[in-house]
């Protein structure tokens, strides 16, 4: 009996020994290489993994920034202070980002866009409505109030108002970008925070069909343009605000007569 | 034949998932995508094999001559044990992506009790050393293609109208339960 105890702890430990082995010379060969700092700046940064920095994570956002390849306040969710942080735990400088904002560029809620006569009994979804009908309102290139942009906000920013339009609430949104993606009209657009002269509408209609389907809409009569220096351009009937150019001195906003492209005053949250 | 029919009835027929019930921590836990269900798949599927091998050769040229069949149980998991953290060196070292897609649940495999189970079954069923490795490639295949199917389910489902309560674990478990029941029409087979 004490020889078979004995048998036994040996068989075992012989084994756990062979086994140890083997994993420690596996550990040797092949060991990843893993730099300290991608943990560290890792740690720092927000880990909602939204991909808002164009990578695929905030790990992948991290490995790149330790290699270089993108700059500490590349992530436009955290603010300056964490891209202080990491720029001090790696040394670098920490580079200026602005942050960027959805915009709506559309106006023409329940009460300013004409709706068809057919209407629209389907999920409440945009996706559902841009395959079926194109939803309730005659206007093929304005939002249909179904919401997916709300839904998809991962930090509750967005809110469809009594209106049927979507809401920004700026000192929820951390500049994702994910609202953008989620709007089959393209109506979002991610603009700088500062920026505060928009052209509110997409519609490309021609001027007639454009002022039946909503009292807001850019009719595309080119006034804006004309003496913009080529501030604003006309596109497909719409007009177009080229920002590089573009001075609003020059443009005379109520010469508009549906308010489509108008001056909203500026945000007032800090700039990170 | 024989090897073939092993090898059929593990995968399919005495599927360890869907008829054994072994395993069902990843196969719940790790079937909401497609490719990271097969990664973990294959991963188990490595695991089964190797630790098939190892454990036949242990029990087979260790334990039997030395009448230390008490030991089958500790030794195979220490066998298992050690095979896991091989695995995982591996896939950190090939593959980062995967690495992180599966996550938690890579070391899990160690608790996986379907691995266990096999190298019992190796043992108690006294199977010879080519026939343990085809059984232990069937049951890799079997699981393979229960996690595939699930989560292709599961893929679906996302886009369907559950019923409130039974969102997310409840419809899992029934859908389990339903595939189960058609993999039963493969008793008898063989």
């Amino acid at each position: 009996m004490g020889l078979e105890i004995i048998i036994a702890i040996a068989t075992m430990g012989g084994l756990g020994f062979i086994f140890a082995g083997g994993l420690a010379f596996a550990d040797k060969k092949l060991r990843v290489e893993e730099n300290p700092l991608i943990n560290t700046v890792n740690e720092l940064l927000p880990n909602a993994n939204c991909g808002a920095c164009g990578f695929a994570g905030c790990y992948d956002f991290a490995v790149k920034v330790v290699e270089g390849k993108a700059v500490p306040s590349g992530c436009p969710v955290s603010g300056n202070e964490t891209s202080i942080h990491i720029s001090d735990a790696l040394g670098i400088e920490a580079g200026n980002s602005v942050k960027m904002i959805p915009v709506i560029l559309c106006r023409g809620g329940s009460s300013e866009a004409v709706n068809k006569i057919a209407e629209y009994n389907g999920p409440l979804s945009c996706k559902a409505m841009a395959i079926v009908s194109g939803g309730d309102k005659l206007c093929y290139y304005g939002c249909s109030g179904g919401g997916d942009c709300s839904s998809v906000c991962p930090f509750g920013a967005m809110l469809m108002n009594g209106n049927g339009l979507p809401e920004v609430m700026e000192k929820l949104c951390t500049g994702c970008g994910i609202c953008v993606k989620a709007c089959p009209r393209n109506i979002i657009e991610m603009h700088p925070v500062d920026r505060n002269v928009f052209v509110f509408c997409k519609n490309q209609d021609d001027p007639k069909r454009s002022k039946e389907v909503c009292s807001v809409a850019c009719i595309g009569c080119g006034i804006c343009a004309r003496k913009s220096d080529g501030g604003v351009e006309m596109i497909n009937n719409l007009g177009i605000i080229k920002y590089e150019k573009f001075d609003e001195s020059k443009i005379s906003f109520e010469k508009c007569s549906t308010g489509a492209i108008r001056k909203i005053r500026y945000k007032e949250i800090s700039v990170n | 034949m024989e090897l073939l029919i092993i090898f059929l009835s593990a995968s399919i027929v005495n599927n360890f998932v869907l008829s054994y019930f072994l395993g069902i921590c990843p196969f719940i836990g790790v079937s909401n995508k497609i490719s990271s269900a097969f990664s973990m798949g294959l991963a188990t599927t490595f695991v089964m094999v190797l630790s098939a091998t190892v454990s036949w050769l242990l029990f087979n040229m260790i334990l039997v001559p030395y009448n230390l069949e008490f030991l089958q149980i500790p030794s195979f998991i220490l066998v298992i044990a050690s095979l896991v953290q091989f695995v995982e060196m591996v896939i950190k070292k090939v593959s980062q992506p995967i690495y992180r897609a599966l996550g938690i649940f890579l070391p899990l495999i160690t608790t996986n009790c379907a691995i266990l189970g096999l190298a019992l079954l190796i043992s108690m069923r006294e199977y010879s050393f080519l026939e343990s490795i085809f059984f232990a490639l069937g049951a890799g295949i079997g699981f393979i293609f229960a996690l595939m199917i699930m989560a292709g389910i599961r893929e679906e489902l996302e886009l369907t109208d559950v019923p409130k309560p039974f969102r997310g674990a409840p419809i899992t478990l029934i859908t389990a339960g339903l595939l189960a029941l058609a993999f039963m029409g493969f008793a008898g087979m063989i």
